[in-house]
């Protein structure tokens, strides 16, 4: 690709570059995000592949493997334009077909559309399905239809636009106006105004700034920020340059936890592009600015998606985070002013610079503006990333985009925030999604996994995986913390045996309390959220535990009881071949019998069984 | 010590104490794990001490003192992979292996791994093997995952 020496030149090249694509072309996505990827996007690519070489179609049809297509319950899901058909469950065999039919013929194959749960109503465009229905996708909006690894998709839409506006039409001033005036907050979980941030870095007078992206997505239960730096690299990257231009920073760090190699390795190809055309670099666009970017990989810490433990590591130390203030953007990096922000943050600011801070601050409630991008998991019948405006609400996102309840069972909870957040109850789900109502429950927006549960979820096994979660990821720095999740897990482990008292109850409140106050950084303070919100809502559960020694949910197991029933039992040993300790014994083609004395209660009998045989009580 | 393999990663970086984290990581991936010889080297080259080297080395999940195996099993217990019985898919792979999780088979093809989260949550409960991602991974699907590498 030619290097950009000015603003003409890029014009020049991406007018050329839409003139020269054919919009009626037909072009095959396979979706390759987070969702699609484990269910075989690879294959299924490979075999459009292979098809269309059988069929002589490889110059004819434009195949692509995109970032996240939203809806992950269909993976792998894929999209043919320009007739916008897209197709769910796709497997290697069914590739002839669509080509056969959809390619050659232009009919849809029927079977391989969404389909309504409840009305069995199909749909074969996008538009058309409920799940699409509510949503305003600002940061996901390109993620399907363009290929994250080129550089002119990203420009035919229209990409690296807002950084020229940034560099030759606005002041840093301007900048950093627009982006407070837009009301952008951060999005990584704190929901701190970006613009006043910037500004504070800004305005520090000690040189150099730094810029950091925050790509530690550490909450279990959340992939939005794997599937945008997977899926749209270069606008995380584009968010980042006219943030640097605006601080006056030149040098830029985009932290990647090494969980996600997808992310490192897209990120890394699409620096490596932008230095080639001279978006990074010096002098870019020949406006006397100079920035670059590096890639800086974590090293496997929760702890390091807090900002001043990410930081620590950076300089080569463990990752425990230090009090604030400091703020990094006074005090940062190596001691210097340093901005951070979340990758869903860095990727909504080109989109502000392009259509403007009142474009976006129309979008969303008072205090909380623009959309924000949820993982939509567990018992929904749609799971998939959502992008709907801030003051959503609940039920909509479960009901509506989420197709309601797997299997049609009661919704019990939904679980926003990861470890800091809390378990939302029935009660609530009329409430607008923002930041100040999530806070209002006991929950917090967090990075943007929304977790539902339904009755088959225990909330007294959630609050301890969660307790467990930061007790093994606590980094040891404080008493409060360290103690206090230590002593919060010793107790819930004492309910789930059955050997719970109602004073536990009392005394979790009251470490809760001095966790909450006392701790250094948020993986602390926020650690008493699961257990506060699920004693609040779901006491009674608790009290299950503690009074009668059940658990309803049939989840916690101790206080289960494993059974083989005869009548149904075939004899075909699947649980014999599973049981890790050898409490079951029978002949072969006979009933089973399961020892309660050698039982450790660890179910794989149960999920071995194919005949419902095994029982739980 | 192999130096040569090991001059070939520091030189990589700038030899400052900030590249540790760096240095280590490329390490780690080239040797499966941290040798005790290549770390007194580091800690001379980048002037940081055997100790901070070691607590950094303790402290982040990625690093091992003892070589891994060939292939690397992580079992996603993230929180939608625990709600669909990921710890299940943990305890089979544990006793199929025969193996307890952070540990290597004693023919050195697996270590088991749990990990928090790998980001497929709309696919729980996920395994992952080396680079590759494998969905809905419940327990009859683990003989399955590991015939392909056996």
């Amino acid at each position: 690709m030619p290097r950009f020496e000015s603003i003409d030149h890029l014009r020049e090249y991406r007018r050329q570059l839409v003139a020269k694509r054919d919009p009626n072309q037909p072009q095959v996505l396979v979706c390759a995000g987070p969702g699609c990827l484990p269910m075989g996007s690879e294959e299924v690519a490979a075999a459009f592949r292979e098809e269309f070489e059988k069929n002589g179609l490889g110059a004819k049809v434009l195949l692509k493997e995109c970032g996240c297509h939203g809806l992950c319950a269909g993976a792998v899901r894929v999209l043919i334009r320009p007739q916008e058909i897209t197709y769910q469950h796709v497997t290697p065999e069914d590739v002839p077909e669509i080509v056969e039919q959809t390619l050659k013929e232009g009919q849809v194959v029927e079977r391989l559309v969404y389909e309504d749960l409840h009305t069995q109503e199909k749909a074969a465009h996008k538009g058309d399905i409920p799940f699409f229905k509510g949503q305003m996708p600002i940061v996901l909006r390109k993620l399907d239809i363009i290929d994250p690894t080129s550089l002119d998709d990203y420009l035919a839409l229209g990409g690296y636009r807002a950084l020229r506006k940034a560099l030759l039409e606005m002041k840093p001033d301007d900048i950093i106006d627009a982006i407070d005036k837009s009301g952008l907050r951060g999005r990584g979980g704190g929901g701190f105004p970006t613009g006043r941030k910037w500004r504070v870095c800004q305005e520090a007078m000690d040189e150099p700034k730094f810029i950091i992206c925050n790509g530690d997505e550490g909450d279990p239960g959340a992939f939005m920020d794997r599937a945008v730096m997977e899926g749209d690299p270069h606008a995380v990257l584009e968010g980042m340059i006219i943030g640097g231009f605006a601080i006056g920073a030149s040098k830029g760090y985009i932290y990647v936890r090494h969980e996600y190699p997808l992310a490192v390795s897209r990120l890394q190809l699409a620096i490596d592009q932008a230095r080639e055309v001279g978006f990074l670099g010096k002098n870019i666009l020949r406006s006397g600015f100079d920035f670059d970017i590096k890639i800086s990989r974590g090293a496997g810490a929760f702890v390091c998606g807090e900002e001043t433990a990410l930081i620590h590591s950076m300089e080569g130390h463990i990752g425990e985070p230090s009090p604030r203030p400091p703020y990094p953007a006074q005090a940062g990096l190596f001691g210097k002013p340093t901005v951070i922000n979340n990758v869903e943050t860095w990727a909504n600011v080109p989109e502000i610079i392009n259509l403007g801070a009142d474009w976006y601050a129309g979008i969303g409630t008072e205090k909380s503006k623009g959309t924000k991008v949820f993982s939509l998991v567990g018992a929904v019948n749609q799971t998939g990333l959502v992008e709907v405006p801030m003051g959503t609400t609940l039920r909509q996102i479960v009901y509506e985009l989420g197709g309601g309840i797997h299997q049609d069972r009661e919704f019990k909870a939904v679980q926003t925030g990861g470890p800091s957040g809390g378990c939302i109850p029935a009660q609530f789900l009329d409430l607008p999604v923002d930041y100040d109502s999530l806070q209002s429950v006991g929950s917090i927006m967090g990075s943007g996994g929304m977790i539902v549960m339904d009755t088959t979820s225990c909330m007294v096994d959630v609050a301890r995986y969660f307790i467990n979660f930061l007790y093994e990821e606590s980094c040891g720095k404080c008493t409060p913390c360290r103690e206090g999740l230590k002593n919060l897990l010793f107790i819930l482990d004492e309910i789930i045996h059955g050997r719970g008292t109602e004073e536990h109850l009392a005394l979790m409140d009251e470490l809760c309390g001095t966790m909450a106050t006392a701790s250094i950084c948020g993986l602390g303070k926020s650690a008493v959220n699961p257990i506060l919100s699920t004693m609040k809502y779901f006491r009674d559960e608790y009290l299950a535990h503690i009074r009668d020694k059940k658990c309803h949910a049939l989840v916690c197991r101790p206080l289960l009881k494993y059974t083989i029933d005869p009548e149904t039992c075939t004899g075909c040993l699947a649980c014999v071949r599973e049981c890790p300790v050898g409490a079951i014994s029978g002949k072969k083609k006979m009933p089973q019998e399961l020892d309660q004395e050698l039982c450790v209660k660890c179910g794989l009998c149960y999920e071995a069984c194919q005949f419902e045989a095994v029982k739980i009580e | 010590m192999d130096l040569p393999r090991l001059e070939n990663i520091l030189t990589r970086y700038e030899g400052e104490p900030y590249d540790l984290i760096p240095v280590l990581q490329d390490i780690q991936d080239s040797y499966s794990y941290l040798p005790k010889d290549e770390l007194t080297v580091v800690s001379e080259r980048l002037n940081v001490p055997l100790t901070q080297i070691y607590s950094v080395a303790t402290f982040f999940k990625m690093f091992s003192l003892i070589p891994k195996g060939k292939h690397q099993i992580k079992v996603c217990l993230g929180t939608t992979c625990h709600l669909k019985g990921s710890g299940r898919v943990v305890e089979s792979m544990s006793h199929r292996l025969g193996v307890e999780v952070g540990y290597t088979t004693k023919d050195m093809q697996f270590s088991l791994e749990t990990v928090g989260c790998l980001g497929s949550c709309a696919q729980a409960p996920v395994v992952m093997v080396d680079d590759k991602y494998f969905g809905r991974s419940t327990v009859d699907k683990v003989p399955k995952i590991l015939k392909l590498y056996k």
